[in-house]
């Protein structure tokens, strides 16, 4: 009762109160294609929640984040596709995904992040091209690059379940890393993140907090793999793709670092951004390479909002002037 | 064990430059020892290679008797060693609050009692436990440094340059401080500010060029002008 007390803080509530308009969203819409892009923004928010707890917590730039959204979307998919498929069967494949994930993060993680980050950075892109090519190549399991479609528990096959359920796990993931990044664990991360040899003068163990770290981002990534897979019912290499990394990087980035509601909103509007100008394909050309577009947009970001769109609004709000803003970024 | 700490011939190195060449100091148990020196003499280096921070390349640093030379930094503090580093080393994004949870390694009832004490020694801290660590001033930023390493049972405090780049009055608030630390634990500060120095310090060890040129009781370095003049500009 006391946690629950607690926890009904105004921007909790305020939090609480939009997934519950968003929870009877499905009951308004009429399209479906509208909703499975809205559950494909809460998959994507999920998965860049977890790469802010490496680069906006922690400090830590992974190139190579997409390896654990494929992970966890290659184990599902090839339990879902070998046994039945079935919701006891679904909940056995996750567990092994999760926990595929959590000792290929543990061991990229003890390998490389005792490195300085842009090591780690060239090491995880190495590491995520290790599973692209494993998986392109190890056709009798992944079926290539062209994948494979597979069944999943009945269920889940009605779209607005899937809707339903991707929103619940968005928001119980949520409120989760909330409360790890406001625990003395979460301000550890962020001491590393700021001065890491100050945080170990201190009588850190740095190495270790970042190891735990990215075993969590990985299996949140994981798991937000395992969404994408069950809501498209295929899958195939391109969930190793270093573009799938970039985008997430993009959503993080936009909706603001550090700030777990930032890469929400950096989802929403990245998905929202690729659908609408992928339908102004016929208008023009330019259109069908919208990764231009990705780049002009980012680049305004980093100017003008370097804080990305949470941050600044919070560093308004907070009276923070844009110039120390700017000051601190450049030091930095 | 009257020493809590001994230097002997240490050597260290940042990347290819040779700083330290001959370090040999001693630091009592209850005293406050200063390391004085001009600007680029080795007195950071000192610190930072004690912290393990830089690597002793060769020599001995032994701490309640125990070799801590190139040991990991977390393993150096967790034996009771805390750090106000020359540049405060303040986590801005965390609050004045956070910045000494986070250094408190106990949340029990005497280092509650330590941060209370603290508190009431830096009001301003208190003033601004919610905000943001990097929209404090330098003066403000100073104490929350200090107040963070004092706040758990550490031996041994070094201190790096407290009053670099503070208005007078602050360091006077400062050195107060120090003093009334000094009565809990033992110190070893690094201080260009002879007027600091000299008020705080039993002994001194004067740095040039990566040794220990010379050393002594505090009272008599303030007598000693040809001294002071030589290695420290101050006449």
């Amino acid at each position: 009762m006391n946690l629950i007390t607690r926890m009904m803080t105004k921007s909790n509530m305020i939090y609480l109160g939009i997934a519950a308009l968003l929870l009877i969203l499905p009951f308004f819409l009429t399209g479906r294609s509208v909703q499975f892009m809205i559950t494909q923004i809460f998959i994507f928010a999920i998965f860049a929640m977890s790469y802010d707890l490496l680069l906006g917590y922690t400090g830590i730039i992974s190139f190579g984040h997409a390896m654990f959204f494929g992970i966890g979307a290659y184990t599902t998919a090839i339990f879902m596709d070998r046994f039945d498929a079935n919701i006891l069967g679904l909940v056995l494949a996750i567990g092994v995904a999760v926990l595929f994930a959590a000792i290929v993060s543990f061991i990229v993680g003890i390998l490389t992040l005792r490195l300085k980050s842009h090591f780690y950075a060239m090491l995880t892109l190495a590491f995520a091209g290790l599973f692209l090519v494993a998986a392109e190549k190890w056709r009798d399991l992944t079926k290539g690059n062209d994948g494979f479609t597979f069944r999943i528990p009945e269920i889940l096959r009605d779209s607005t379940v899937m809707y339903i359920v991707s929103l619940v796990c968005l928001v119980l993931i949520f409120f989760g890393l909330r409360r790890l990044t406001n625990s003395p664990f979460g301000r550890v991360l962020v001491a590393i993140r700021e001065n890491e040899s100050r945080t170990e003068s201190l009588g850190y163990k740095v190495l270790h907090y970042k190891v735990l770290v990215s075993v969590v981002a990985g299996v949140v990534a994981s798991f937000a793999g395992v969404l994408y897979m069950l809501s498209l019912r295929f899958v195939n290499t391109s969930v190793f793709h270093t573009d799938v990394t970039i985008d997430v990087l993009l959503m993080t980035i936009i909706g603001g670092v550090g700030t777990l509601v930032g890469p929400i909103i950096g989802a929403a509007l990245i998905e929202l951004a690729h659908h609408w100008i992928s339908g102004l394909a016929n208008v023009h050309w330019i259109f069908e390479r919208w990764i231009i577009l990705y780049g002009t947009v980012y680049i305004l970001v980093v100017i003008f909002f370097p804080l990305g769109i949470v941050g600044t609004i919070r560093a308004k709000l907070s009276g923070r002037s844009k110039s120390n803003v700017l000051e601190k970024k450049r030091a930095s | 064990m009257n020493n809590l700490l001994k230097v002997s011939k240490v050597k260290a190195n940042i990347q290819q430059f040779h700083i330290l060449h001959d370090i040999n100091f001693e630091v009592p148990i209850g005293e406050v020892t200063v390391l004085l020196g001009r600007n680029g003499a080795g007195k950071t280096t000192t610190l930072r290679t004690i912290m393990g921070l830089n690597p002793v390349h060769n020599g001995s640093i032994l701490f309640k008797d125990e070799e801590i030379a190139n040991l990991k930094p977390h393993l150096i503090a967790n034996k009771g060693i805390g750090y106000v580093p020359e540049d405060q080393g303040i986590f801005e994004d965390l609050t004045v609050g956070e910045n000494l949870r986070v250094a408190m390694k106990r949340e029990d009832q005497e280092t509650t009692e330590r941060l209370d004490w603290i508190l009431d020694l830096f009001p301003d801290l208190k003033k601004f436990w919610k905000k943001p660590g990097g929209q404090l001033s330098g003066g403000q930023k100073q104490m929350l440094a200090i107040a963070r390493a004092y706040v758990n049972e550490n031996d041994l405090l070094l201190i790096d340059e407290p009053s670099k780049g503070l208005a007078p009055i602050v360091v006077e608030k400062v050195m107060e401080t120090i003093l009334q630390m000094k009565e809990k634990t033992t110190i070893l500060l690094v201080e260009q500010n002879f007027h600091m120095a000299s008020k705080i310090g039993d002994r001194f060890y004067i740095i040039d060029d990566g040794q220990t040129v010379h050393n002594g009781l505090m009272e008599d370095l303030r007598q000693d002008k040809v001294l002071m003049k030589k290695y420290l500009g101050v006449s």
